[in-house]
């Protein structure tokens, strides 16, 4: 294994495809803490959620919630990707 | 039983569980020692790194800052909880993949540089020391309220314990001691949570209690609003924490930070495998969310039923505020402490609390707030008392507290050791010594790490509140970019990396001590902390980021002028980006 010829290039395409894995979890991550949570605060606390203003609610419950399912999206995702690759890590 | 009885009771088997599990986790080498021998399950991990990350902040002080502060109190929910997804995502796993002991030690090898492993070891252990003083205080706050001991005593009990299983089982004592201190909390935490919630709102789970409706059907958020506007404070809901900048860099410099924290990081070498470390940081998000959701929950609760104990019906009437002979139980006890502080300024002995910047409620003969003490800690601590609910309630929340603060200190101690005895003895001075050896020396440095933390708790430095800032701005500014840096940039050189930590922790040490006091000594701040004099109106406790940014900035212009990493360097940096050996 160590001395394929593509590993270099295998190596490149699961890095890229991690990253790109990373871009879009990084982006939601900001838009449900840093957008709801605060900068659009104002404008989606015109929306209600029973007896919560939408934008407090994110600020303090939801966006813990979809950072926990971002973790295990993530976790899903990249199993995925090792596995696609050949590069789980057994023990 | 009364209560004193029951904190025995409780605390006493909860001390008695962490000595068992010391003793059934001895370490025997180093590698027990330092990562716990490298076999925890995630979810155990996972676990463990919720006890070790949630302190006696997150589990006293955290509802009522967001008591107080309202809307601007989600800054610590999201900095504290969306670190984790930094973390998860950008550190874990390749820090796993490395495979190695300790912080300082990546960033010396990857960075190819003893100046920066020194650099870096001076870094963590600033903030680790800083963080640690502020857990042996609550310790030592925690016995002397309720076992009525004094301080001392209370410092030296909590000191003993942990001496006793962070020396004796290292990484691996203090892991398994984790999971049960976890446990310990989190139940003392959201027991009372529920029992609150059900008496408010009907509903049992405090999550959806908040959204929930107070028994005359109004929601309770609202009905909160509305009464805490009518005593002349900000709307709960939207109430700022400075502007909306400073609540943006805010929160980004404490997610940073989490993310930067050594003690937090060293907790993922203890995995047996890369996906391991993702998905332990996965179920450690879960164990924190579960504390981290039902805070704000208590924090609104409880400063409803505070309002509503000392404002019983409308502004206006003076058969609405609280007679002062009429107060509850729970109030004589905190006003014992100091903690809770009335005076009658009006002399009609009622209790009026309200905000009195405005001259507004002159007219009906309130002649400023009485209740000129409310400290935010006995939020939490006074709950139950609140709530009325039985005295095995209260003491559970005692040994909660006990078991955030202890479990947070162990991990801090864990980190300073093995920064000393790994990287400072074994990396640069002696790098010849024993595995045996150097176990001793880790153990010594343990007990001295325990031994500086005790006289910090006995001897509290005024600066203690001004801690945390630097704790956290320091994890913010020179941690976590050098060891983004260190994986997401292949070609990132020594010079860069060390350039860039001194500035990074240069710029932020320098605006935490211009507007705090050098070194926290009142009289040295020389530009004082004031809104006006702060740069864009960021608070220094929010400055982190900002030394982040000049932290990457510096790297980068400085890594410019030199060499790139050699190509060993280089390989080492595409191998921790696969989880495979190959």
């Amino acid at each position: 294994m160590e001395n394929e010829p593509n590993l270099q290039e295998r190596r490149k395409a699961y890095w890229r495809a991690n990253l790109r894995i990373l871009a879009i979890l990084m982006s939601i991550w900001f838009v449900v803490s840093f957008g709801c949570g605060i900068l659009f605060v104002e404008p989606l606390n015109q929306i209600k959620l029973g007896g919560f203003k939408f934008g407090f609610w994110m600020a303090q419950q939801g966006s813990i919630y979809v950072f926990v399912a971002l973790i295990f999206v993530y976790v899903r995702l990249m199993n995925r990707l090792d596995r696609e690759f050949n590069f789980e890590d057994y023990e | 039983m009364d209560v004193k009885t029951w904190t025995y009771i409780v605390v006493g088997l909860s001390f008695a569980l962490y000595i068992g599990i010391a003793i059934w986790s001895r370490a025997t080498s180093t590698k027990e020692f330092y990562v716990a021998g490298g076999n925890v399950s995630p979810i155990s991990n996972g676990m463990a790194t919720a006890a070790d990350w949630m302190s006696a902040a997150s589990f006293i002080s955290m509802a009522g800052m967001i008591a107080f502060a309202g809307y601007g109190g989600s800054v610590f929910l999201m900095g504290w909880t969306g670190g984790y997804v930094l973390l998860a995502l950008m550190l874990a796993p390749y820090m796993r993949k490395y495979g190695k002991f300790t912080v300082p030690e990546f960033i010396g090898e990857r960075f190819y540089s003893k100046t920066a492993r020194v650099v870096a070891v001076i870094c963590l252990i600033i903030v680790s020391i800083t963080y640690v003083i502020g857990q042996m205080k609550g310790v030592g706050v925690a016995f002397s309220r309720f076992l009525e001991t004094d301080y001392n005593t209370g410092l030296y009990v909590g000191m003993g314990i942990v001496f006793f299983y962070a020396v004796l089982g290292g990484m691996k004592g203090i892991t398994y001691t984790q999971i049960a201190q976890y446990v310990v909390l989190i139940f003392a935490y959201t027991v009372p949570a529920v029992f609150i919630s059900l008496k408010l709102t009907g509903n049992p789970i405090p999550q959806l209690g908040l959204g929930g409706s107070t028994a005359d059907g109004t929601p309770l958020l609202q009905k909160l609003d509305q009464v805490i506007q009518d005593l002349g404070f900000n709307e709960y809901t939207t109430s700022k924490d400075g502007s909306t900048l400073n609540m943006f860099v805010y929160t980004l410099t404490l997610m940073i930070g989490t993310a930067g924290l050594p003690h937090v990081i060293i907790r993922f070498f203890t995995v047996p495998k890369v996906s391991d470390a993702r998905l332990s940081a996965g179920w450690a998000l879960i164990f924190i969310a579960i504390l981290y959701t039902t805070a704000p929950a208590v924090a609104a609760m409880a400063r409803l039923n505070l309002t509503e104990t000392v404002q019983t019906g409308p502004v206006g009437q003076a058969a609405s505020n609280l007679e002062y002979d009429k107060r509850p139980e729970w109030f004589k006890n905190w006003e014992k402490t100091g903690l809770l502080k009335f005076e009658d300024k009006n002399g009609d002995g009622r209790i009026q609390y309200y905000n009195d910047a405005g001259e507004s409620f002159k007219q009906q003969g309130w002649n400023g707030n009485e209740l000129v003490t409310v400290d935010k800690d006995i939020i939490v601590l006074a709950n139950p008392e609140i709530a009325n609910l039985p005295g095995w309630v209260i003491a559970l929340v005692v040994a909660g507290g006990l078991a955030a603060a202890l479990s947070t200190a162990a991990g801090l101690l864990l980190a300073i050791s093995s920064a000393i005895s790994h990287d400072l003895l074994k990396g640069i001075m002696r790098p010849d010594i024993s595995e045996k050896q150097e176990l001793t020396a880790s153990r010594f440095a343990m007990v001295c790490a325990i031994a500086v933390a005790g006289y910090f708790g006995l001897n509290p430095p005024d600066f203690a509140a001004g801690t945390v800032a630097i704790a956290f701005g320091l994890a913010a500014s020179s941690i976590f970019p050098v060891l983004m840096m260190g994986i997401f940039s292949k070609k990132m050189n020594r010079q860069g990396a060390v350039a860039g930590m001194v500035a990074g922790m240069s710029v932020t040490l320098l605006y935490v001590f211009q507007h705090k006091g050098i070194l926290f000594i009142p009289g040295t701040s020389f530009l004082g902390s004031m809104d006006a004099n702060w740069f864009l109106g960021i608070t220094p406790n929010a400055f982190g980021a900002v030394g982040a940014l000049v932290n990457f900035a510096v790297a980068f212009a400085v890594s410019k002028t030199a060499d790139e990493a050699p190509q060993g360097v280089q390989d080492l940096v595409e191998s921790i980006r696969i989880p495979s050996k190959d």
